[in-house]
């Protein structure tokens, strides 16, 4: 599992039709072991169905891919030994308990006996979900439900993980236990694949990225490239003192050391920038000035605006409230600077 | 919803799953025998949560015995227990042929669910997906036979063949019950809501269980319709289990039974499993 030369999975030309519908395109992927690999793509990009085809759920309709070395369409059972799915939507069957739905999982995986509960206990405890193990699933919270669901992934621990879109509509506390949970994943010397929309998880967790659309890679590389493929994070201020805004703005541009943007509100401007230290210092300038700063937000690139400068055009995705600047580490309240 | 779980408090711990990957070391896969039992005993744990399943094995068998009894005894036999004595067998095999209804309806939501894709993706023999469920149901089937019998006994049916002869027809019934299944097992997979799996059935259902010699005999009928019946599996079926009932069986119809069981699963097995591992 740790460091040999043969990639975790490599597909070559991979094709899914659906109809009109090219949902993977001339697919061509390499993504080494060990480690966090992150697929980034708007709705419809072609995430799931690419995940489903290497985890032997879906044919390919053209090309191939292999798993550890092992062809998804020539040896699919020895595929599915190596690897395990948790899907996009919950694939735990809702009317039984987490304990019923771990232990089911676990003999059908060949645990005998005691071995069965005892495994089942074991990962409900870690997973903190002991409280919860003899409540039908129908009833858990979201950030429950992805932790069962994650769990009954790993009742026998794979060579490699497929984590479709993860942390999808969970809160932020729920979405970083999921954050450790996949690293705790990594460090024990699972590869995990982890499909996602937004470009900060895949920031946070990735050891690289691939940026998928329309069924084709788009880019890929480190998380520090394809940042800077991308250009700078954005700086937008909005001033205490409007009316001195030109003066603000000269003084952003000495201490950012790139053009300063005035935006249609007459307090607010903004900055293509990815320098912390130089934003603190400006920011620290308008202050000095007595311009003031009221609010400002610093982050990475969002999603759209990978897509807008790797495709020219606007991710077709629904607008996510969750991604981009308002991001954890991304954004500095202004509190933290005083 | 009202009764999700109190507060989420109790964080994942790190320690703890890292121990929990430590320990996961892949155990000998199952054979094909125990992965069939283990899903079956996922049928049985839904009974547990969702008992309101049992219905269709109870009080469903209850009111067509007492309904049909009543309605048709007096006018096609002169009296309700003469009629009985005819009928119940009938009505056995009636009301379980038409609950393998039911394992078409709980496939499709399973699968439209997700939860086939979990067994999909595990190293598995993958018919125990589809055949556990129906060792389930074979349970639910046994359940709604012995209402039944137990019922036609109160109401004054006399099996000559005795306890041999009664238990031998049920288990008749339950092999081509459990033949039957793959018909629905397929439905459940290649159509796309519960509603028309349950559709479906239906139209395939009313026709052959009325058109058989489940409430009257065949010779009453017009020949087109005698025609029919004579070669409809369902009427072999009710002919043995009566005769063993009755402990005046015919072998022949007994063997007819049992091929006819085979190529049903001879034809809806396969079918079924391509749909199951297609997608
Ligand atoms: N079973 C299917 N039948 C028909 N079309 C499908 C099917 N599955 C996927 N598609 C289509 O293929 C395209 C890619 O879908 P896919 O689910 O792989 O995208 P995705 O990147 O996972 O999107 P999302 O972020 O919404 O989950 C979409 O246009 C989708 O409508
Ligand atoms: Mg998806």
């Amino acid at each position: 599992m740790a460091a040999t030369s043969q990639p975790a999975i490599e597909a070559r030309a991979l094709v899914k039709v659906f109809g009109e519908t090219r949902a993977v395109d001339g697919l061509d992927l390499t993504i080494p072991a060990g480690g966090v690999y992150g697929i980034l793509g708007p709705n419809g990009a072609g995430k799931t169905t690419l995940i489903r085809i290497l985890a032997t759920l879906t044919r390919p309709d053209g090309g191939s891919a292999t798993v550890l070395g092992h062809d998804v369409l020539a040896e699919p059972d020895t595929v599915r030994s190596k690897v395990s799915l948790t899907g996009q939507f919950a694939s735990v069957d809702e009317d039984l308990t987490g304990m019923e739905n771990l232990r089911l999982l676990a003999k059908l995986l060949g645990y005998r006996g005691r071995a069965v509960s005892a495994r089942a206990a074991e990962l409900l405890s870690a997973f903190g979900l002991s409280d919860a193990a003899d409540k039908q699933v129908k009833h858990y919270s979201g950030g429950m439900r992805r932790r069962i669901d994650i769990a009954a992934s790993i009742v026998v621990t794979p060579d490699v993980l497929f984590l479709d879109e993860p942390t999808t509509g969970l809160d932020p506390r729920s979405r970083n236990q999921v954050w450790d949970i996949v690293r705790a994943l990594v460090a024990s010397g699972t590869t995990v694949l982890l499909t996602t929309q937004y470009l900060e998880e895949a920031d946070q967790l990735a050891g690289r990225i691939a940026v998928i659309d329309h069924g084709k890679v788009i880019a890929e590389g480190t998380p520090g490239e394809l940042k800077a493929s991308v250009g700078a994070g954005a700086l937008h201020v909005r001033v205490s003192q409007p009316d001195r805004r030109n003066e603000a703005q000269s003084i952003l541009n000495d201490h950012l050391g790139v053009a300063v943007t005035l935006e249609s509100d007459p307090a607010a401007l903004s900055a293509r920038v990815d320098d912390a230290e130089r934003v603190a210092a400006g920011l620290a300038a308008l202050t000095h000035s007595g311009i003031g700063v009221e609010t400002y937000a610093f982050g990475q690139p969002t999603l759209d605006e990978v897509f807008l400068a790797l495709t020219g055009r606007h991710a077709e995705s629904e607008p996510e409230p969750d991604a981009g600047t308002d991001s954890v580490d991304g954004v500095m309240q202004k509190e933290d600077v005083r | 919803m009202s009764d999700t779980l109190a507060p989420d408090q109790t964080p994942a711990d790190i320690d703890s799953i890292l121990a929990a990957l430590q320990s996961g070391e892949r155990p000998k896969r199952p054979s094909l025998i125990s992965a069939s039992i283990t899903q079956g005993w996922r049928a049985l744990l839904k009974i547990k949560h969702v008992p309101e399943q049992l219905f269709d094995v109870t009080i469903f068998p209850i009111m067509m015995t007492l309904m049909f009894t009543y309605l048709f005894g007096g006018a096609l036999a002169g009296s309700t227990k003469e009629y009985l004595q005819f009928f119940l067998p009938g009505i056995l095999v009636q009301s379980i042929v038409f609950i393998t209804m039911y394992t078409g309806v709980g496939l499709n939501v399973d699968h439209e669910k997700g939860v086939f894709d979990r067994f999909r993706s595990l190293p598995i023999w993958h018919p125990s997906a589809i055949v556990g469920p129906l060792l389930g149901d074979a349970v639910r089937y046994s359940i709604a036979s012995t209402v039944i019998v137990v019922l036609g006994l109160i109401l004054g049916f006399r099996p000559d063949g005795g306890v041999v002869g009664v238990v031998g027809g049920v288990v008749l019934l339950l092999v081509f019950a459990f033949s039957l299944s793959w018909i629905w097992t397929l439905f459940g997979l290649i159509l796309r809501t519960e509603k028309s799996v349950m559709g479906v059935s239906m139209m395939l259902l009313f026709p052959l269980t009325f058109a058989s010699n489940i409430f009257v005999s065949p010779t009453t009928m017009p020949g087109w319709l005698e025609a029919f019946v004579k070669v409809n599996p369902i009427s072999w079926l009710v002919t043995s289990v009566r005769g063993l009932m009755h402990g005046n069986a015919d072998g022949a119809d007994i063997v007819k039974t049992l091929v006819a069981s085979a190529v049903l699963v001879a034809i809806f097995a396969p079918l079924t499993m391509r749909a199951y591992r297609r997608k």
